[in-house]
């Protein structure tokens, strides 16, 4: 309990500026901002928000996390719900791509989150490659996982609104293209982890591959940025202007905190797989009180 | 170190020497598929000319996966790379010879491949300099990150597959830029759009080179 | 200061998948001794010989060879251990000698003497033909020319005997006997356990990874 208390304090911190405070504004009472900047509360809410749920993830023990993952999914469902009612229900539509371009309150959290899940992954390996604690790679397993299923999304989502504004499912927007090349890449690794059978060599050679995989993500996104910029004139899904940001930021916490929950679950599924898989601690080393 | 990069160069170049029939036969492989791909085009001679670099390189890349995977199959034999690290050698000095001599290969390959690309999609060129200059760079890509990967995949199940499933993804800026070079130097380049594919390319081999090689000690090493 | 000790181990263990290969395995071996390590199939011999050359590590325990750290120093004990593996280690398409000038030029060693060794174990005619050609006893003694090329202060034999011969097996006992007048610490872990027992001052018994014997190879009970 002791340890997860800072990111309490943090998720606290980040919920009151990113929600209350958020909402509030949003209707024009600014008795909760504290007298403080538009651009300061955007800072505190996304950076307590993100760093809380980060710390949060990696304070809990990675096998006893049921508890501590049901609180984020609560959350989730409660930022996601209002999220999608201020998105879907209270935003007005956009000027020129009309209904369409609500697909945004969710593309766009998707993205940042995608994005966080690789990083966090490739942490996780360069951790485990250091500290050789095997309670980092079940996390790594769990952040490549959670982090394919949501650059799939992506992929669909970004299909989803190519077709009725462009006409192609596929519009080789070097975002979109480089998540799709980053969804290849770790699904790859996963494939690795499957075909490796010594828990000890799918641990290593997983988190060199997700090194090498993640150093590759900003080259192939300037490559293909160079290579489309020679024929594509057309906008890409992105940006989104000042009025929509309520539903973007509470969708992007509701989609952060999902994924941490699904981490959590994952690396605790990994962790109990590995215990399976390894020889149970002999007894001598028992009494040594050495840890496997 | 530069000792036993010496002495595992000769040794790779030696193996080559030794399975050059096995070589011939991924050329043979690499110029089947480049008459594969004017199949899958049709006798239309213009679009195979503008697409003549991308399939040289897609025939590049297949056969890669064949010289990559064929160079550790001596190694996991009886363990031969387990023997050398164990007298000892530093691993970063074993990568380095193999990448070199699979890189040899490749490159060697991809020269091979130029003038049955310039028959079957009338795609030639007179600057070979540049040409030479661009296949160098680009085989370079796919050696580094193809080594590090054909090491791990050698000893895990499915090996066949698992080595394009990792490597193919990763290389994409590779290709891209080999692509685009080689495009440039056949069909021309007006905007001078070339100097800008090299130094991606040189860029990539240059982050490659040095992160495998650093990473490979843990690959090899149990 | 020299160590007393050539190989000094306490509580080896290591585990393939759900088996423990090896279980608190603790050694003192003193310089230029012949030790022989014997124990059914399975018993945990080769994972002991490849964790004490340090071609894998321990999960557990410690170890001291030569004086050097068993995980630290991995590569300082590589300089003066050789094992000779169920794996030969040889490169099928190469010949005899270019196997060996493989393993002398990645040592830094000169290529010279390489013809001596070949005739000591007896491949001197087959020099430059493939290995692939080769009959599992040829492999087996080109094996060992790869050992004795290293010139190393301990030598693991893992199974020295396996498919060789009767000649075989006298090249066995006489290169023993000449590593030790040289001062080599020698550990051969055998079935072959009346021969081994001859050659051999101390004896280890291991059985499913545990050491349940240990001390003169004279009164070994199970030898």
């Amino acid at each position: 309990m002791r340890k997860t208390a800072p990111s309490a304090i943090l998720l606290a911190i980040g919920a009151y500026f990113g929600f209350v405070v958020a909402v509030a504004q949003f209707h024009g009472i600014s008795a909760f901002s504290l007298g403080l900047p538009s651009g300061v509360i955007a800072t505190l809410a996304a950076g307590c928000g993100v760093a809380g749920a980060i710390w949060f993830l990696f304070a809990n023990d990675e096998v006893d996390s049921w508890v501590p993952s049901q609180v984020m999914i609560a959350l989730a469902l409660l930022c996601l719900l209002t999220g999608s009612y201020y998105g879907l229900f209270v935003a007005p539509p956009e000027q020129f791509m009309g209904e369409v371009q609500r697909i945004m309150y969710v593309h766009v959290p998707t993205a940042w989150n995608a994005l966080l899940a690789m990083t966090l992954a490739f942490a996780c390996a360069v951790i485990f490659l250091f500290r050789g604690d095997y309670k980092w790679d079940s996390r790594m397993e769990g952040a490549i996982e959670t982090g394919v299923v949501l650059a799939f999304l992506l992929c669909c989502q970004g299909a989803i609104w190519a077709k009725p504004t462009w006409g192609v499912w596929w519009d080789w927007d070097p975002r979109l293209t480089t998540t799709a090349v980053l969804l290849f890449a770790f699904l790859g690794i996963l494939a690795l982890r499957k075909f490796v059978e010594d828990p000890a060599r799918r641990a290593i050679w997983s988190a060199v591959a997700t090194i090498i995989a993640y150093v590759d993500v900003p080259i192939v996104y300037f490559s293909v940025r160079w290579w489309n910029s020679l024929h594509q004139q057309q906008s890409s899904p992105g940006t989104v202007s000042k009025q929509f940001w309520l539903p973007l930021r509470l969708n992007a916490f509701g989609i952060l905190f999902l994924m941490v929950a699904f981490i959590m679950l994952r690396a605790r599924l990994a962790s109990l797989r590995l215990k399976s898989e390894m020889a149970p601690p002999l007894p001598e080393m028992a009494e040594l009180g050495e840890a496997v | 170190m530069s000792l036993v990069l010496a002495a595992a160069l000769r040794k790779e170049l030696l193996l080559q020497w030794k399975t050059r029939t096995q070589f011939m036969a991924v050329f043979v492989f690499g110029a089947t598929s480049l008459l594969l791909f004017s199949f899958a085009v049709g006798p239309n001679s213009e679009a195979l000319r503008l697409y003549s670099a991308g399939f040289l390189w897609l025939g590049l890349l297949l056969s890669s996966t064949l010289t990559l995977a064929e160079s550790y199959h001596a190694e996991m034999e009886n363990r031969a790379l387990e023997g050398l690290l164990l007298l000892p050698s530093d691993p970063r000095a074993l990568y380095y010879g193999k990448a070199i001599a699979n890189w040899f290969q490749l490159a060697l390959l991809g020269v091979g491949l130029v003038p049955v690309m310039v028959v079957l999609y009338d795609a030639g060129t007179t600057d070979l300099l540049r040409l030479l200059a661009i296949i160098l760079l680009g085989t370079a890509g796919l050696s580094a990150p193809g080594t590090l990967y054909a090491a791990m995949t050698s000893q895990a199940r499915a090996k066949q597959t698992l080595l394009p499933l990792l490597l193919f993804p990763l290389i994409v800026p590779a290709l891209l830029a080999s692509v685009k070079a080689t495009s440039l130097v056949i069909l021309g380049d007006p905007m001078h759009q070339l100097p800008s594919w090299i130094s991606l390319l040189t860029a990539f081999d240059a982050i490659y080179w040095s992160l495998c090689g650093l990473l490979f000690g843990r690959v090899v090493e149990e | 200061m020299q160590d007393t000790l050539a190989i000094d181990a306490q509580n080896l263990a290591r585990r393939y998948g759900r088996r423990w290969a090896l279980a608190d395995v603790s050694l003192r071996i003193p310089h230029g001794r012949v030790v022989m390590v014997a124990g059914r199939n399975g018993s945990g011999k080769s994972t002991l010989f490849r964790i004490l050359s340090t071609a894998i590590r321990p999960d557990h325990g410690s170890a001291s060879v030569l004086g050097f750290d068993l995980v630290k120093q991995r590569y300082d004990i590589r300089k003066d251990v050789a094992l000779l593996s169920h794996y030969s280690y040889l490169y099928e398409s190469l010949t005899a000698a270019e196997n060996l000038q493989v393993t002398a030029s990645h040592r830094g060693m000169s290529t010279k003497g390489l013809q001596e060794i070949l005739d000591r174990v007896g491949l001197g005619h087959r020099a430059n033909d493939a290995v692939h050609t080769f009959s599992a006893g040829m492999r087996k003694r080109l094996s060992f020319a790869r050992v004795l090329l290293q010139q190393p202060r301990i030598v693991l034999l893992d199974e020295p005997y396996g498919q060789l011969d009767p000649e075989g097996f006298a090249l066995v006992d006489e290169v023993v006997h000449e590593l030790v007048s040289f001062g080599v610490t020698v550990l051969i872990a055998t079935h072959q356990l009346e021969r081994g027992g001859r050659l051999a001052d101390d004896a280890y018994v291991l059985e499913q990874g545990r050491l349940i014997w240990s001390g003169d190879a004279k009164e070994c009970p199970s030898c």
